[in-house]
């Protein structure tokens, strides 16, 4: 009898929290501060199409736009400091105190940069998310075996073919490690630099409901937001999955 | 093509540390000479220096004093010129086996299709066929070792350099092993150095056998009393024996002194 839904249990607790928070609210019936689940379903039914028409399209697109700098930023440092020890030593101690910073803090910094323009989201998502993959993209090309490269050598390899059928290959399981938390990381960071000014997008709206005392209104774009998280997280694993074939599954 | 395959002259060697500080001489004022289509086993104590020479063979390292010539010819830039194969089987986990054997013809430049040509037939030779698309996490230790063997012969070099290659197998396997070399090694007419810690698997496979000892002073060369084709009963072979403990003499360190 092993052989149920893998997702069995953990969607079982799901709708187990679901149903306590259901009753909970029904109890409590203050919905502007504790909107029940049911509520907060039908607020997304009755918001769809301002919610998915006006709403998600500006979100998505800071985090497209953000996730595609920091994978681009993120391969190349990794690739320089795997190259060059003077870049590792002066990039790597930067990278790590860069994320001692506050982001939360720092993000108005950035409305007064680049003003309430979509650039000042996407750099907070950046911030956010090139940590996660230039660590690991490095540490992935770290990971490439010596003795396989010195082999290469002797079959008269250049450096061209260790970079692209050594040290690439080799980084790849690591480096989609880190695209999986910088997914997930990214949602959280166009909400927040939405949060911080826009006229648009899911953090915006959640926002502009909290002025209303409009409970379920915060909570929809929220659920829709996490959606597209884990919708991002499970796109990544599919590509993982399919470039990675070779890994057996654990 | 008198030449011989291989000839060390008064070469020395030196490990330089990190710090540009000078080691002990692995290797001082070494000679040796391999002929064209010779199987040369190099036995020795660990730390003695094989796979150093395997080093200066493949031109991973440089010697530096005497001369390497391969071929009769002396060669500065040795790498892609030998054919190596390591201890371990190193081949990729991301590549199929196909993919692995073909990785020195890429390396080479040789089109795609020619190079899968190639590899297919010798998969074939191999006893491999059938294995071209899986992955080298799901064939045995005997098998990979054999692909890991047909990636060495493709570098297309007459020279094999062979590194303990079987000591990580079972005695079983690598007895097959051993007899399926001596066939391959027949049929391909290549020149092959073999490193091993195992006497009678020195006796077994070479025509010589070069001892190496640990106090580094000199490499003793045994040419081994056998005929071809041999089985492995030969090895009880009286005169056999006595070389053999002979050998294993040679090589236990000695506690008195
Ligand atoms: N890259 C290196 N730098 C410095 N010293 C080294 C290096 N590689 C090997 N040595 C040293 O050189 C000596 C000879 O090493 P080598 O690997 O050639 O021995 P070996 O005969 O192959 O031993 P084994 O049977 O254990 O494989 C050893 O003392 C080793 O510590
Ligand atoms: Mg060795």
């Amino acid at each position: 009898m092993k052989k149920f839904n893998p997702y069995l249990s953990s969607s079982l607790m799901v709708i187990v929290l679901l149903m306590v928070w259901e009753f909970g609210a029904r109890a409590y019936n203050k919905s502007f501060i504790l909107p029940s689940p049911a509520e907060i379903a039908f607020t997304l039914w009755e918001l769809r199409s301002v919610l998915f028409l006006k709403h998600l399209p500006p979100t998505f697109l800071v985090i497209a736009i953000g996730l595609a700098i920091s994978v681009i930023i993120g391969a190349g440092l990794a690739i320089w400091m795997n190259a060059s020890k003077t870049a590792e030593k002066t990039f790597y101690p930067i990278i790590i105190a860069s994320q001692t910073i506050p982001i939360i803090a720092l993000a108005p910094i950035f409305v007064l940069w680049f003003g309430y323009t979509i650039w000042s989201k996407v750099a907070v998502t950046v911030l956010i998310t090139f940590f996660p993959i230039t660590v690991s993209a490095f540490d992935g090309l770290r990971s490439s075996n010596k003795d396989l490269k010195e082999l290469m050598l002797t079959m008269g390899a250049s450096k061209k073919d260790i970079f692209f059928k050594l040290d690439i290959p080799s980084s790849l399981p690591s480096f989609f490690s880190g695209l999986k938390v910088a997914v997930t990381l990214s949602v959280i960071g166009a909400a927040i630099g939405e949060w911080l000014g826009a006229q648009a997008g899911l953090g915006y709206f959640s926002r502009r409901m909290m002025t209303q005392f409009d409970g379920a209104g915060v909570f929809a774009p929220i659920v829709l937001l996490s959606a597209v998280g884990i919708a991002l997280f499970l796109l990544i694993t599919l590509i993982e999955k399919t470039l990675l074939k070779w890994r057996k599954a654990a | 093509m008198n030449n011989p395959a291989l000839e060390f002259r008064s070469v020395s060697f030196q490990y330089l540390s990190e710090k540009k500080k000078v080691n002990a001489p692995i290797l001082t004022d070494v000679h040796f000479t391999v002929n064209n289509g010779e199987f040369i086993s190099i036995i020795g104590p660990s730390g003695a220096g094989k796979s150093t020479i395997f080093r200066l063979v493949t031109g991973l390292e440089q010697p530096s004093a005497g001369l390497i010539l391969l071929n009769g010819k002396q060669v500065k830039n040795r790498l892609g010129l030998v054919g190596y194969m390591p201890q371990q089987d190193l081949l990729m986990p991301w590549r199929t086996i196909l993919e692995n054997a073909m990785l020195p013809l890429e390396i080479k430049g040789i089109k795609q299709d020619q190079a899968e040509e190639e590899v297919l037939t010798l998969l074939k030779d191999f006893g491999l066929e059938g294995t071209e698309n899986s992955h080298p996490g799901d064939l045995s230790g005997g098998m990979r070792q054999r692909v890991s063997f047909l990636r060495t012969i493709l570098s297309g070099s007459n020279v094999l350099l062979l590194d303990e290659p079987f000591s990580a197998l079972d005695a079983i396997t690598r007895l097959t092993m051993q007899e399926w070399l001596l066939q391959q090694w027949r049929n391909l007419k290549k020149t092959i150095l073999f490193i091993t810690h195992d006497v009678e698997e020195a006796l077994f496979l070479s025509d010589r056998i070069f001892v190496m000892s640990e106090n580094r002073i000199s490499i003793h060369k045994v040419k081994v009393p056998l005929g071809r084709p041999r089985s492995i009963r030969d090895l009880s072979h009286p005169e056999v024996v006595r070389l053999k403990e002979d050998l294993i003499d040679q090589l236990r360190p000695r506690v008195e002194s």
